[in-house]
């Protein structure tokens, strides 16, 4: 089980195999991939910035890994998140979760990703042609979080 | 002996993303006022400094709020030594 947070981008393949090495009971490996998009609330983006709150991402992200594990049957989880400034394209988080069968695993990486989005402390800023704006949270993604509980 | 006069209580606070922009400071070690005893009180005096603090705080805004990198509700307790930091609303993923 491990979290990340970090400036460099992540190679999610090279990723996914470390994290099921030498354990031959894993039959599932379930990612998920998020990257930055060029176009939000109908505008270009040219850039994404994110910032995050050192101390407490990691804290909240192993809370979040730890209560997966306790809901699902998983061998192990992986969450990288990068922070800085980013460009549409590139790679922003990963998650992959091993586990014996594919069930388990397609929920809890959908559990990490919907819990990371309203409850790890990171905050997005994206520059358009009118200038930076801080991205709003969405509703749907508290109601996303919200089928969890 | 008398008892630990609560005027000496510091806490470290700090204004993460929109909310550091808009108060213009990313932190500041604070004396707790006297009968400020959990993140709504603290919230309540931050908002008695008036001007963008009274806007960026206000009961209407979604501001969230983390007490020793948990986060909190109004009713949190703030002791001396703690960390409390405000912000907006998460948006990372």
């Amino acid at each position: 089980m491990a979290v990340r947070v970090q400036t460099e981008d992540f190679d999610a393949g090279r990723e996914i195999e470390r994290l099921r090495h030498g354990n031959p009971k894993v039959g599932a490996v379930a990612s998920f991939v998020g990257v930055v998009r060029d176009l939000n609330e109908g505008d270009a983006v040219s850039e994404l910035t994110l910032e995050h709150y050192p101390g407490m991402t990691e804290k909240a992200l192993e809370e979040i890994v730890a209560e997966a594990r306790s809901r699902w049957d998983i061998y192990d989880a992986l969450v990288i998140h990068r922070v800085g400034t980013m460009k549409p394209a590139d790679q922003i988080v990963l998650v992959v979760v091993t586990s014996a069968h594919r069930g388990e695993a397609f929920r809890a990486c959908e559990f990490l990703m919907d819990y990371l989005k309203t409850r790890a402390p990171f905050w997005k800023k994206e520059r358009t042609g009118a200038g930076s704006r801080w991205v709003e949270a969405r509703a749907s993604d508290e109601a996303a979080a919200d089928r969890w509980s | 002996m008398k008892p630990r006069d609560t005027h000496t209580a510091v806490v470290r606070v700090l204004y993460l993303a929109r909310l550091r922009e808009e108060l213009g400071r990313a932190d500041e070690e604070l004396v707790l006022p006297e009968g400020v005893k959990d993140v709504a009180g603290l919230a309540a005096f931050l908002r008695r400094r008036g001007g963008t603090w009274s806007e960026a705080l206000a009961p209407g805004r979604a501001v969230r709020v983390a007490v020793n990198q948990d986060m909190a509700r109004s009713s949190t307790p703030i002791r001396e030594g703690d960390e409390v930091a405000f912000f907006p609303p998460v948006t990372g993923g």
